[in-house]
């Protein structure tokens, strides 16, 4: 067995607290005690919160759901970091083996103009969505589709789009980002679905349409310093965004539409 | 005292040969032109892959669609989590596969207890969802030379399962996601993410409604369709330690059952073998390991009772493979219900390994001596990577370890095979519904079944609906709609009104013991009577006792999990009352008066071949039990053996 004994550990805690967007914010400080080196780091915030209701103040808003690392819900920033220090790895899935007795640990939301606040850690992604909808799809109605095997798709091929469509839309890219920017996140569905054969009719116009929309959601620039890809839990290369700029350049020279 | 309904339920489904039966239905069901159906508004509840699918298809067909979610973005809802495939009939390994033979061993798996024709219709199916999904650019994994590659899975002698590294819901649902995206571009969606339903509005005995809380905001508000589509999942958190997402919950299915509709086969709950056993009484969650790993991994425990020793100090011959030993036909396939009671038995009689002798080891060492680190590596990676994130062991190196988990539920509302519950206009798709797979899910057909219901089955049927009904509109002015919306004001105000002295946790957590401990794995009378007398006590304790804290004006998880919480406590009586009532063993739920010498399910056909539809009569108060005889014509009744 090569697993260390589970430890107790005593933590000093500051987090964000807000109560709502218009309402202002700080830092509060906390103490939790007898936190399992076991334990998630959510399971952490868990026996926060139970200490919290006990004693009537209201527990702390933070957003979760499968806990497993995939469905991109949770995700705070952890001294300093998104997601905390481990690579490839969401808020949930880190453990308390990370930290030591007597740390103290400062939890803040994602911080971005196009992520506001909703309450506490809890920010607004819904941004993601809208440059979803503004061309991350192949339009195939359903009932339109031919038999699967007549495309044919090679194994590296099919292994590009899967490493890019593995982005769980959790949105460290941008918070860890200086200039708050998503390209990272709009990189992983275009380099999708335009290593895809299925993905080529609409190849040109999904790309212009994604960045128009992103940079009218109010994200940053890039400026190719690569802190979205070690805070990416889904491990998405930075390699996408210059295919990103290819797809850009070539569409927006190119393209008849 | 269970009172049971003089008429049989009637699933009404098409009759003649069970391979026309979809086709003769679809002949049968009346249309909805083109430029009439944007005149009609269908609500979807739910945005996982039946409901993801379902809103895209009805939206590209050109009704008005309002879909909700209770996430922040619907390509957040649990299907995501699947993880090891989809079934298709694609035969394309040339393994012998067909249609019949995936119908055959969904019935098989499900011991019997699903209907016939709705399982047919799906296996038909399933070769249609593969091809949309891969026209959508779903990157399923691939031969060198290009074509789609399978895996097996448990309860099938056939490879004819899809996927898509070890993520495949995820990448289903980011399809059936972008498809919803696209309609809320062109308008036909219009979606409402973190809002729960709280309430059905049935306005003359029809569902024409429901009733949202805007969990951010606070604000109730009623919503007036045509139908209404549920498609919220299933209901494992009743037991609180699961491998479900946290929000999962049965309150938008169970809110449906207080107002008429049929609850379906709840006591058919699946425990799933491969999952990270419990490491302490702070555990959230329990986190399932692909049934997809069975395929190169092995199960065992020491042949001795109590053996510390190290698993890689113990010697092949004093290893028990207990599943290639018990069933030698199917090995490490066998399906779930029948691996995860073998596990329970070896746990139950000592052999058991970790810390707590509550798990046996998945070991992987041969297929990495046979086939190289690289070839699991790549099947694999990502579970191997999040088994040593969870438990701080390489299992690259130390076999995991396993422990059988609540993951799915079979039951759900009642639906016929339009997937109409017995209520006109609420329809129920995927894990929500009780439909197809009877008393146990085979591995890779979750996914399957979600997409099956939203893309193909709902746009042909709510149509039906709409047109031969004539629904006409309505406002929200009725006092129907009134009426649900002060109801859902009144619950929420009742919980913050409790001021008690223990969190909702507390209550969820204590649930979730009794149904482990009395309606889990396995069940018997004395172990039933007793956690319906608990549950009822909670259930009062929980109305006296709870606390919740901050108000209902502003987003409070606190007080959406009370809620939640609330209405697990009613419907957890009715899973063990239904429990109780079915006298027999079969698939999921095993009662121990009824197994054979060798530990294996004893089945009741004569007495217990029907679904229990359960009709709701007030809180507390015994449910009326209909019966939907269930015959055998094209699978008839056989012995479940996978030896």
């Amino acid at each position: 067995m090569n697993h260390a004994a589970s430890k107790n550990l005593n933590l000093t805690l500051k987090i964000w607290r807000q109560a709502g967007p218009k309402q202002p914010g700080g830092l509060k400080t906390y103490q939790v005690s007898g936190i399992s080196t076991d334990m998630s780091f959510l399971e952490m915030l868990d026996v926060l919160n139970q200490q919290l209701i006990t004693s009537g103040e209201e527990p702390v808003a933070f957003d979760h759901d499968c806990r497993e690392g995939i469905c991109g819900t949770c995700g705070v920033v952890i001294n300093g970091q998104a997601h905390g220090p481990d690579s490839g790895t969401t808020t949930c899935q880190l453990h308390m083996r990370r930290f030591k007795d007597g740390d103290t640990i400062v939890i803040e939301p994602w911080l971005a103009k196009a992520f506001p606040i909703v309450r506490d850690l809890i920010v607004d992604r819904s941004a993601f969505d809208r440059i979803i909808q503004a061309g991350g799809f192949v339009s195939v109605n359903t009932g339109n589709a031919p038999e699967a095997n007549t495309t044919l798709v090679p194994h590296h091929v099919q292994q590009e789009a899967m490493n890019a469509a593995a982005c769980i839309g959790c949105g460290a890219c941008v918070a860890s980002c200086k200039n708050a920017s998503a390209m990272l996140f709009v990189s992983a569905k275009v380099s999708h679905l335009a290593s895809l054969p299925q993905g080529q009719a609409e190849r040109s116009k999904r790309v212009l349409n994604m960045v128009a929309t992103m940079d009218a959601e109010h994200f940053g620039n890039c400026t190719n310093t690569g802190e979205c890809e070690a805070a990416c839990p889904a491990k998405i290369k930075l390699t996408n965004i210059a295919q990103l700029n290819r797809e850009y350049m070539k569409a927006a020279l190119f393209s008849k539409e | 005292m269970v009172t049971v309904a003089d008429t049989p339920l009637d699933g009404r489904c098409p009759d003649g040969n069970i391979a026309n039966r979809w086709d003769q239905r679809k002949r049968d069901l009346k249309l909805v032109a083109p430029n009439n159906k944007r005149k009609y508004t269908v609500i979807v509840v739910g945005t996982g892959l039946a409901g993801g699918s379902a809103a895209a298809s009805l939206a590209e067909l050109g009704y008005n669609v309002l879909s909700f979610c209770i996430q922040d973005s619907p390509r957040r809802a649990h299907s995501i989590a699947a993880q090891g495939g989809i079934n298709a009939a694609k035969n394309y390994q040339n393994d012998g596969d067909s249609v019949w033979r995936l119908f055959y061993d969904t019935v098989k798996g499900g011991e019997w207890r699903a209907r016939e024709s709705n399982v047919y219709r799906l296996a038909t199916l399933s070769t249609s969802i593969i091809d949309q999904c891969v026209a959508q650019g779903v990157p399923f994994a691939r031969e060198y030379g290009g074509t789609l590659t399978n895996r097996s899975f448990g309860g099938a002698q056939v490879s004819r399962t899809f996927y898509c590294g070890g993520q495949t819901g995820q990448q289903l649902l980011l399809g059936a996601y972008q498809a919803m995206m696209r309609q809320v571009s062109a308008g036909g969606i219009k979606l409402f993410t973190r809002r729960e339903m709280l309430d059905l509005v049935v306005v003359d005995g029809i569902a024409r409604g429901i009733v949202t809380r805007d969990l951010v905001t606070g604000k109730y508000e009623t919503f007036v369709s045509d139908a209404v589509v549920l498609c919220t999942g299933g209901y494992g958190n009743a037991y609180y330690l699961s491998t479900m997402a946290k929000t999962c919950n049965v309150t938008a299915a169970w809110r449906c059952h207080k107002r008429g509709a049929y609850f379906a086969n709840p006591c058919f709950t699946q425990i799933h073998p491969t999952c990270i056993p419990v490491s302490g009484d702070h555990q959230s969650k329990l986190t399932l390991m692909s049934e997809s790993l069975r395929n190169d991994g092995r199960v065992w425990v020491p042949k001795t009772k109590g053996d510390s020793r190290s698993p890689d100090q113990i010697p092949e011959d004093e290893r028990d493979y207990y599943l290639e030993r018990r069933y030698p036909s199917y090995g490490n396939l066998a399906p779930r219900d029948v691996s995860s009671r073998a596990a329970k038995e070896r746990c139950d009689a000592g052999f058991g390994v970790g810390p707590s002798g509550m798990s046996v080891y998945l070991d992987f060492s041969k297929a990495i001596k046979e086939d190289g680190e690289a070839v699991i590596r790549e099947k694999y990676g990502n579970l191997f990577h999040m088994y040593e994130r969870i438990t701080d062991e390489n299992p690259y190196k130390v076999p995991m370890r396993i422990y059988p988990a609540v993951h799915y539920t079979m039951g759900g509302l009642w639906v016929d095979y339009n997937l109409q519950s017995n209520l006109p206009g609420l329809y129920v798709l995927g894990e929500a519904n009780f439909s197809d797979h009877g008393a146990n899910r085979l591995g890779a057909s979750a996914l399957m079944q979600g997409l099956a219901d939203g893309y193909f089955v709902i746009p042909y049927t709510v149509g039906d609906h709409i047109a031969t009904r004539k629904v006409k509109p309505i406002s929200a002015d009725r006092p129907e709609f009134h009426e649900a919306l002060e109801a859902a004001k009144s619950r929420t105000a009742a919980i913050l009104n409790v001021k008690g002295t223990h969190s909702t946790e507390h209550f969820h957590r204590a649930l979730g013991k009794i149904m482990w401990d009395h309606v889990g794995m396995a069940r018997n009378e004395k172990g039933l009577l007793h956690a319906i007398e608990q549950i009822k006590s909670l259930r009062e304790q929980f109305w006296q006792d709870v606390k919740v804290v901050g108000s209902g004006e502003t987003l409070n998880q606190n007080l959406e999990h009370a809620g939640r919480v609330a209405d697990f406590l009613e419907f957890a009586e009715l899973l063990a009352r239904d429990a109780l009532y079915r006298d027999e063993s079969c698939g999921g739920h095993f009662r121990e008066e009824h197994q054979t010498e060798e530990g294996e399910c004893e089945r009741n056909d004569a007495e217990f071949s029907y679904v229990s539809a359960w009709e709701y009569q007030g809180v507390g108060t015994d449910s009326i039990l209909h019966k939907e005889p269930l015959t055998f014509v094209d699978a008839p009744f056989g012995v479940r053996s996978y030896k």
